[in-house]
């Protein structure tokens, strides 16, 4: 299966992009909608016209066609051909490629067994839930046995408790084939789960390229952070096992208790919004509670930033728009944060010290 | 059910004089003995036979041309900005509304009446097959791409199949319409044909031969409608 980069890619939104897929890799394409990401994975399919160079192994393919790229692209809305029954739809690949009959079958049979849709062999499209169209169209695209193959959202328009089905088993199957692979999405735990290394992209530039953990703990610069939710990221200097599974790190000088198995936690990362906010000491332990200073408010979506002074820590949390307008805080007002143990994230580095 | 009642109520009215004027509006048996008599004869065979087979050459014709031309259109950008301009221009214009041109460049012979129907296949077969494959979602079009299908494949296999519902839509139109234009052509300009049958009897006051002719028109449009309806069925009922 081929290394893929891609070298100055110029298309629509996308301006001068350079990415590089490793072997057999599962990189993520994450962004918002509209950051180009479909238009990339339409560039490496030879699906559109493209300024730049697109290299598999040390080969441009750039002059190569669309139908001779050998990729299998599972599209957003996963286009079925309606007209034609699974089986149908599966074999049309090998169809095209006028594959003697008994091998069309041997193999569309071997596809309806690996994605256990025997079943399903003779119905029509309208007749397939939004899982099982998905299992066809994945067996469809990989019935070439592509070198690449591109996923653009593709579970998108499923439950959540299918979408978690199925994106294991996607892994699953991903890992077993091997096949470089390309996956676009907007959710950023989607992301984390499945990805080998993570590809921030907004408004057509790759912001970063790094593992999961790094794009969260490490967000290259504001962009990054914004789009994963401006996480608050504290460094630890030093952290101690209370007992297995729990630690206290000191982190920007604050005692924080994380639910972490490990005793060297570099970094913590929280969610603004992970952070409760409160005007009186709150009842209970005080554990990961802290008094501080209100010094700037800001409104966004649904919600308003607070920056809180924790010592000579800054720490951002949010809170809804009514609640912030009932209790009336302001800047310069003290107030009780109260950081939700099970959302904060630890990060250890593996055995390389880290960054 | 319905149209039992309403051929018993034909009956009775027209028997019990219920409208001034009997002479003008004969009942139902009346008409049906015509049938025999017209059938039996073998004038109406005949006449029904020369409008058929026109309707079937020029129908077939006009629908085989405008199904090729639409699909290349359709396929073809260049096509479409080349040739839709004109088409757009000879569109409206009523298929009846080419009778005295062609008539002169023609003459009065079997390829008039065929040319006529020709033209009024033709160009709404054609504008539907037109729109039925450009209204084929790209995304079919490239996913079928990536799974290594030639340009030709893809129309054949993907494009065409799609465009099926649109291209039948305008088939089962023309069908009955085909009849519609026979008839008036022949009523005006040809000699032989249930269209000329008609006038002949209008020219007779003869009105249950004109009601035979109607009834056998009604019936021929509609058999032709239904029966490129249940082709339609047919070949995308699965699917749709």
């Amino acid at each position: 299966m081929p290394r893929i980069e891609l070298k100055n890619i110029s298309k629509h939104i996308c301006q001068g992009v350079n990415l590089e897929i490793l072997n057999k890799e599962l990189l993520v394409l994450l962004g918002p909608n509209g950051a180009g990401k479909t238009t990339l994975l339409n560039v490496i399919a030879g699906l559109t016209d493209y300024e730049g160079s697109v290299v598999f192994d040390c080969e441009p393919v750039d002059k190569v066609v669309a139908s001779k790229r050998r990729i299998g692209y599972l599209f957003q809305d996963l286009v079925l051909f309606p007209h034609l029954d699974v089986s149908a739809n599966i074999a049309y690949g090998l169809k095209a490629q006028k594959l003697p009959q008994s091998k069309i079958e041997a193999r569309v049979e071997e596809l309806l067994q690996m994605m256990k849709i025997q079943h399903l062999s003779s119905r029509y499209p309208k007749h397939l839930s939004g899982g099982e169209k998905q299992r066809v169209a994945l067996a469809r695209a990989l019935a070439l046995s592509p070198e690449v193959l591109l996923l653009d959202e593709p579970l998108s328009s499923l439950d959540l408790q299918t979408v978690k089905h199925l994106r294991t088993e996607l892994r699953q199957l991903q890992r077993r084939l091997g096949i470089t692979t390309l996956y676009v999405t907007h959710d950023i735990s989607e992301a984390e789960e499945i990805a080998d290394r993570i590809a921030v992209v907004r408004n057509g530039r790759v912001e970063q390229v790094a593992q999961p953990e790094e794009v969260f703990f490490y967000p290259k610069n504001e962009a990054v952070s914004d789009f994963i939710g401006a996480p608050n990221i504290l460094e630890c200097d030093s952290c101690r096992e209370l007992e297995h599974g729990v630690v206290e790190a000191n982190c920007g000088g604050l005692p924080i208790i994380v639910a972490h198995e490990g005793n060297s936690v570099r970094r913590i990362a929280l969610l603004p919004r992970d952070i409760y906010v409160s005007e009186t000491w709150p009842p209970g332990p005080g554990v990961n509670r802290f008094k501080g200073t209100i010094t700037k408010t800001k409104y966004i979506d649904d919600a308003v930033r607070l920056e809180v002074d924790v010592g000579k820590t800054r720490l951002v949390a949010e809170m809804a728009h009514h609640l912030f307008e009932e209790t009336g805080l302001a800047v310069g007002k003290e107030v009780f944060l109260i950081l939700k143990l099970r959302r904060i994230r630890a990060y250890e580095p593996r055995g390389d010290g880290g960054k | 059910m319905p149209v039992a009642i309403f051929l018993a109520l034909w009956e009775i009215v027209a028997r019990q004089n219920l409208v001034a004027g009997q002479f003008f509006f004969p009942p139902f048996s009346v008409v049906v003995q015509e049938f025999y008599s017209l059938t039996a004869s073998g004038v109406l065979g005949d006449n029904f036979l020369s409008s058929l087979l026109r309707v079937l050459i020029g129908f077939s014709a006009g629908s085989i041309v405008g199904i090729a031309g639409g699909i290349i259109m359709g396929w073809k950008d260049i096509a479409h900005k080349a040739l839709n301009p004109i088409i757009s221009l000879f569109y409206p214009i009523p298929a009846l509304g080419w009778l005295p041109l062609l008539m002169l460049w023609i003459g009065i012979n079997e390829m008039l009446p065929v040319a006529i129907v020709f033209i009024c296949s033709f160009f709404p077969v054609l504008y539907n097959t037109v729109t039925g494959i450009r209204n084929v979602d790209e995304d079919y079009v490239q996913a079928a791409r990536t799974l290594g299908a030639s340009d030709m494949r893809i129309l054949a296999t993907v494009v065409v199949p799609l465009a099926l519902p649109n291209i039948f839509t305008g088939l089962r139109l023309e069908a009955g319409m085909a009849w519609r234009v026979i008839i008036a052509a022949e009523m005006v300009a040809i000699p032989t044909g249930i269209g000329a049958l008609m006038m002949r009897a209008e020219s007779l006051i003869r009105i249950e031969i004109i009601i035979v002719c109607l009834i056998v028109l009604a019936l021929m449009c509609l058999s032709f409608e239904r029966f490129f309806a249940f082709l339609e069925v047919k070949a995308t009922a699965k699917w749709r």
